[in-house]
């Protein structure tokens, strides 16, 4: 799969919008809440709604709120009447995979300005049902998706002997980070230690505080071709540069898969690293927004993703390496734990790499980010997302 | 949330932000010719995996084919009804729809002969009791109750025999679908 960038065009990111992610926007419907990001986003581009040549969006199972194909009603609302739609689906990847679906469109000369734009309204759904039916070949005990992860979060614990108190750590630092990010969801300004570790073990060994909330909210982006990077340059706009991009999936099904770190993910990441020219992601990648709905997945993935060897991911977060002021933060914007409008939750992800290497990421700026990896997966650990964006132009 | 202004014949009454509507949802399951003899193998209190031709390796239960060879799975297997706990999770929340007292131990039981962990509820045995490496067996429904669903054996519960290595894909370096894939030389990773 050796890949490099010869034949695709150049893609900047010019514009970026979310909403307010709360637990419920009981002030718009699906249609307002994607509206509210995509106009955040044409703003930010110094764009209309006329400029925009086709729009890609995208969210978590319909099954959620219950609401089948909602991209049928919100092409209007996205402006997408007499253009060309596409809705992604990746599970809880597909935020970061409907970015790259947009992405793919403008590299292949398609399209010169393409919208993007992610959502979830969990507060018309039932999240935890639709992830828990009940089928004939399988007992009735699921209990929604930390369920499923605690025991593969059990395996990474005993095979890296890492201590009780990284998944804490994950937890506080995110929760302290979104502090700086006025659209996160969580503001939790008395978070401590003791009070992460106190909360209920919902599914030992995962706490209630480790656990991503469950969000309203939407993203969005405006992405162009170098031509429009360049105007946005040229105005000031200061556009990310897309480096390097990947989607890979897995079949969660194999006896022969490690669901712990799959492999799926690990080549998903050297893809990106070889398009970019990347050989040492430790120090040569600033910062990072990785999908982190359960706090242990962020030492899991630092593994994976080609940042520490097998088993010593937690030491990254154990010595501070991860946190605002260590010398790789990860999930500056407080990340899923903080913010989880599923749907939206890894293009949120990409956006905020965006934002960083724009300099644009307010009071949670990496000072100096000049590349930074976007990343998401979803189902069972089984499809991933990733870009890695940055201030030069490649 | 924007503010709304009601007319004077409706003034002080709560204003509606959503409207509930339940959705109900019945479906047909086509099981498919492997599904189809697991359940029936089940509702006899049989556990028939199959294995595939080419990796051997013995799934349960079967969906008719090798997820990582994409090769029909045609040699049935029957299994013993014991295996071995490969990790775990104890429930400690009650979800919409679920009957289970809590807490509750979830775990991926590997059960002998075969390749693949199915997940499955652990009882008989305090919560906190339970570990990776435990020997357990399964427990069936009463004969008049069995049927063609895997909640036909109602739980695993422990044999007392000693607990064993638990060696799973990637429990080395990771990844055991493939070899653990490096970046490049020198990339201190």
């Amino acid at each position: 799969m050796g890949r490099h960038l010869m034949g695709r065009a150049r893609v900047a990111v010019v514009g970026v919008g979310q909403t307010q992610h709360q637990a419920t926007r009981g002030d718009v419907s699906m249609a307002g809440l994607v509206r509210e990001a995509a106009g955040r986003a044409l703003d930010d581009a110094g764009m209309t709604w006329a400029d925009i040549d086709a729009v890609v969006i995208g969210k978590a199972p319909d099954f959620f709120e219950g609401v089948m194909m909602p991209e049928l009603y919100l092409a209007d609302a996205l402006g997408a009447v007499g253009k060309p739609l596409f809705r992604v689906h990746t599970a809880g990847s597909v935020g970061g995979s409907t970015a790259l679906v947009a992405t793919q469109l403008v590299q292949a000369g398609l399209h010169e300005r393409v919208l993007t734009v992610a959502f979830e309204k969990q507060s018309e759904s039932e999240a935890m049902w639709a992830l828990s039916l009940p089928i004939p070949f399988q007992p009735p005990m699921h209990a929604g998706a930390g369920g499923y992860f605690a025991p593969h979060i059990r395996s990474y614990v005993r095979r890296a002997k890492a201590p009780d108190h990284i998944g804490i750590l994950v937890a506080l630092k995110d929760r302290r980070n979104a502090l700086r990010n006025p659209y996160a969801h969580l503001h939790e300004p008395d978070i401590t230690f003791e009070s992460v570790q106190e909360s209920l073990m919902l599914w030992d060994p995962i706490r209630y505080a480790e656990t991503c909330p469950s969000s309203d909210g939407a993203c969005a982006m405006v992405l162009g071709s170098e031509a429009v990077g360049d105007a946005a340059a040229a105005a000031g706009g200061a556009p990310a540069w897309v480096h390097g991009t990947a989607m890979r999936s897995e079949p969660t099904m194999s006896a022969d898969r490690d669901p712990v770190l799959p492999l799926g993910q690990r080549e998903c990441a050297l893809d990106v690293y070889r398009q970019a020219g990347v050989t040492d992601p430790r120090r040569q990648i600033d910062c990072m927004e990785i999908y982190v709905p359960f706090s242990w997945f962020e030492p899991m993935w630092l593994e994976n993703l080609g940042f520490a060897a097998p088993g010593e991911g937690w030491r990254l977060v154990e010595d501070g390496v991860t946190a605002m002021d260590g010398d790789l933060p990860v999930n500056m914007s407080g990340g899923v734990l903080s913010s989880n409008p599923i749907g939206a939750s890894g293009m949120l992800r990409f956006a905020e790499a965006a934002l960083q290497v724009r300099g644009r990421a307010g009071d949670h700026q990496v000072e100096g980010a000049g590349l930074a990896l976007g990343h998401a997966y979803g189902g069972g650990s089984q499809f991933f997302a990733m870009w890695l964006v940055g201030a030069e132009k490649p | 949330m924007a503010e709304l202004t009601l007319p004077a014949s409706i003034a002080g009454v709560e204003p509606v932000r959503s409207v509930r509507t339940p959705a109900h949802l019945d479906y047909q399951f086509t099981a498919g010719e492997a599904t189809s003899r697991f359940l029936r193998g089940i509702a006899e209190r049989r556990i028939l995996g199959e294995r595939c031709p080419v990796c051997e390796k013995v799934y349960v239960p079967p969906r008719g084919a090798c997820p990582t060879d994409g090769v029909p799975t045609a040699e049935q297997v029957e299994l013993p009804h014991e295996g071995t706990i490969t990790s775990f999770c104890v429930v400690n929340v009650a979800f919409y729809g679920q009957a289970m007292e809590i807490p509750y131990v979830s775990a991926l039981i590997l059960l002998d002969r075969s390749d693949l962990p199915i997940m499955h509820l652990i009882q008989e045995v305090a919560a906190d009791e339970v570990r990776v490496g435990m020997r357990v067996e399964a427990v069936w429904v009463p004969d008049d109750e069995l049927a063609p669903t895997l909640e036909s054996i109602r739980w695993f519960r422990p044999t007392g025999e000693a607990d064993v290595a638990v060696d799973m894909p990637g429990e080395g370096e990771g990844t055991g679908l493939g070899s653990w894939p490096e970046l490049s030389p020198g990339s201190g990773a």
